[in-house]
């Protein structure tokens, strides 16, 4: 009533003032982009493809299977898959767009797919000089290897991994016995 | 301003400058550029001030609010105002189409003009006034009244109704405030016995023991020096009365429709009214150009004059960062109800001041101050209690209008 | 060259309330008569007397001219539409009318004896002026205090709470 809560509004706007040149843990701010803050695990912007080893074509998880295609909401991908000499399907896509700029990123695309393809990066400087063209990310933009999936992702990548060995495990222990029962008795299934 | 200084003066050089430069002509031609030379002393130095003032502000608000302020352009940031000033020149002039051409293009000026002629009475040092009236105060106040006939032209130029809104609401706040702001200096006058500022200045650059005899350090002082400081605050629509300008409320309020040049000039004559007022305030209360003690005094009194300046300025910046901005009716029940009346009882207790001046019994020192601090002190409780809010919550009344 | 600024300081006082009066808006006429004002201040200026000039200026420019731009704000739907109706017969009468009072004021500035032909005028200072105010015109200055006092109440009554105002007629 009589200014004392003026008064003390000014002693903390001084100790901050004074107190941010001594202690910079004051200044809670970053000066982007120099320093940029970590993001948490579970951040999420857009999809990237997933591939196994080194080589981005052959090592690519994704099988033009198109559920995520189909599940998109704003239906944002673009799959074609590749035809051997017969016409066939092969099972690996031979055009995979995404267009960031409708992509809302719900992730439903990563929850159905089955072959733990598709899954979401964390990156946020995308800005292009054409909202078109450089909008629309193609396989090459989007294929990243899993080592940049266990970076952005530790505990999902390896839950995934883990998910994955089991079931190679469980595909070579079924394909053994039909193997051991033409060369000799081998171990009982799991 | 003529008056050749000997060298051991801390003034010598400027003085002296200015003296030698008006030599070159013949008498005839002497006053002219005399003034001339002032003017354009003044113009820049303040406009340099005012480039100088936008950054600190910035960095100031930036620290006192948790974060660096500007500092990508230049070391430190410290040519922002450059890129500032870069940015309003190259902007697009955009005038309404149904505004009033004429008036819209004469309101900046006619906002900057008065500000910048301020500036002229005040004393900067010990023989550095530029233009040295005998009732200097009164041409300051009479002149501070331009500016408000601009926010008018500004706003009823622009023919948008919420200009219009704000330029109503800068105009009465720029009114009323004008009272204590006036009325806090009637006591100034009073206990120095004329409106010229350069007397004003000089009878405080005495000291009695050490002790500088500024305005500021007597109750009647302290009381007018705050009063003085608020309405000034509101005078020149800094936070938080900056109600007029509050971009969260009106956008802009009478400067929305302005853009690029026109703008920087409100801008400037806002920061210039801001100085105007503060170089006031140091004058009136602070002791002007005088050194806090008789051993500083070789620290040239433009100096001391500047560093006042500059704290003040601070404290200016320092309010804004911290106090939300009033809204209109509490602004105005500010000014009428609290800050009038206290400008009133401070004329009277510098009137008591002065009668009491010649107490000399041992505790006389003490007694005056404490008379003259429940003087000011004892109304301001009054008022302040007396004013809370006492407004009950009752059912909503509708008045509809007939 | 003292009387050539002061006869070009009268030309243009008395221009700028002539184009003030030919003015269409009344906004318009009311920001030239500040002009013309502020030309009064200037011939005060020139007579030394320093306290009328900014008396002057601080009045008619900070209050009279606020004044009535804000009543024209308030009443005349902003003052934006309004234009004055003029016809020929209008002009002269106005004219006429105008001839009449100034020579009428004319007349009774030169016959009243506050006319003095000697040219040495003694600047009044502040000091003077406020003697002369607390001894010889004190009356004029209370009178002058009583009648302001009234037209604040006034406002403030104007402008109270209609609801207010209500609750304090009844007894």
């Amino acid at each position: 009533m009589w200014g004392q809560g003026i008064i003390k509004g000014l002693r903390v706007t001084a100790r901050n003032f004074f107190g941010s040149y001594f202690h910079k843990s004051r200044l809670v701010t970053v000066e982007y982009p120099e320093q940029k803050r970590p993001t948490p695990e579970n951040n999420r912007n857009f999809p990237f493809l997933v591939y196994d080893g080194d080589d981005p074509e052959k090592g690519l998880r994704c099988v033009a299977c198109k559920i995520c295609e189909k599940e998109c909401p704003p239906q944002c991908i673009y799959i074609v898959p590749e035809k051997d000499e017969r016409g066939r399907p092969r099972k690996h896509p031979h055009l995979f767009d995404i267009d960031i700029s409708v992509c809302m990123s719900c992730q439903i695309c990563v929850e159905v797919c089955p072959f733990d393809a598709i899954k979401m990066d964390q990156e946020y400087e995308l800005s292009r000089s054409n909202r078109f063209e450089g909008l629309l990310l193609h396989k090459r933009d989007l294929a990243k290897p899993n080592a940049y999936y266990r970076q952005i992702h530790p505990t999902e990548a390896s839950l995934v991994d883990a998910e994955l060995e089991q079931a190679r495990q469980q595909q070579a222990a079924k394909e053994k016995p039909a193997a051991g029962a033409t060369a000799g008795p081998g171990q009982p299934p799991q | 301003m003529q008056t050749i200084l000997a060298v051991t003066d801390p003034e010598f050089w400027i003085v002296n400058l200015g003296a030698w430069l008006t030599g070159w002509f013949e008498p005839a031609w002497r006053p002219w550029i005399q003034a001339l030379l002032q003017a354009a002393a003044l113009v820049g130095g303040f406009a340099t001030l005012f480039a100088v003032t936008t950054i600190l502000e910035r960095k100031g608000l930036g620290r006192i609010q948790n974060r660096p302020g500007p500092n990508r352009v230049g070391p430190f940031g410290l040519l922002q105002p450059a890129a500032d000033g870069i940015k309003m020149l190259t902007k697009e002039d955009i005038v309404p189409a149904r505004a009033d051409k004429i008036v819209h293009f004469l309101a900046p000026i006619v906002m900057l003009a008065p500000v910048t002629l301020a500036f002229a009475v005040i004393p900067y040092g010990r023989e550095m006034t530029p233009m040295p009236l005998d009732a200097g105060l009164l041409f300051f106040f009479a002149v501070g009244a331009g500016s408000e006939l601009a926010a008018f032209m500004a706003g009823w130029s622009s023919r948008n109704k919420y200009s219009l809104l704000g330029a109503i609401r800068a105009i009465a706040q720029m009114i009323s405030f004008e009272l204590p702001l006036v009325l806090s200096t009637v006591a100034v006058v009073m206990m120095a016995g004329s409106l010229s500022l350069v007397e004003i200045a000089r009878r405080q650059a005495e000291y009695v023991s050490f002790v500088p005899q500024w305005h500021i350090l007597t109750p009647w002082g302290l009381a007018g020096f705050l009063t003085f400081f608020t309405a000034a605050l509101a005078e020149s629509n800094r936070s938080p009365f900056d109600l007029p300008e509050g971009e969260s409320e009106i956008i802009g309020g009478f400067m929305t429709e302005y853009s690029g040049f026109k703008y920087a000039i409100f801008f400037m004559a806002e920061y210039f009214g801001m100085f105007a007022v503060s170089s006031l305030a140091v004058v009136l209360f602070l002791g002007a150009w005088s050194a806090p003690l008789p051993g500083l005094q070789f620290i040239p009194s433009y100096v001391w004059f500047g560093i006042k300046l500059m704290g003040l300025l601070f404290v200016f910046i320092w309010l804004r960062g911290t106090l939300p901005r009033l809204r209109a009716d509490q602004l105005m029940s500010f000014c009428w109800k609290l800050l009038l009346p206290m400008a009133l009882i401070n004329i009277g207790v510098a009137a008591g001041w002065h009668y009491s001046r010649d107490w000399s019994f041992p505790a006389a020192w003490g007694c005056r101050w404490f008379l003259g601090l429940a003087g000011v002190g004892l109304p301001f409780m009054g008022l302040a209690w007396g004013l809370r809010r006492r407004r009950g919550w009752g059912p909503r009344v509708y008045r509809y209008a007939e | 060259m003292q009387s050539d600024f002061f006869t070009l300081v009268c030309w243009g006082v008395m221009a700028a309330a002539a184009i003030a009066m030919m003015m269409r808006r009344p906004v318009h006429a009311v920001l030239v008569f500040v002009v013309s004002l502020v030309g009064l201040a200037v011939i005060y200026l020139q007579l030394r007397a320093e306290f009328v000039a900014f008396a002057q200026i601080l009045i008619s420019v900070g209050a009279v001219a606020i004044l009535v731009v804000f009543t024209l704000l308030l009443t005349r739907n902003g003052g934006a539409e309004a234009e004055l109706k003029r016809t020929a017969g209008s002009a002269i009468v106005g004219l006429a009318m105008a001839g009449l009072v100034m020579g009428c004021i004319g007349i009774c500035v030169l016959a009243s004896s506050a006319v003095e032909t000697s040219g040495a005028v003694t600047p009044a200072t502040v000091r003077q002026i406020g003697e002369a105010l607390m001894t010889q015109y004190i009356l004029p200055l209370e009178v002058l205090g009583l009648l302001l006092t009234a037209a604040l109440m006034g406002a403030v009554i104007l402008a109270m709470d209609p609801a207010r105002r209500h609750n304090e007629r009844k007894p």
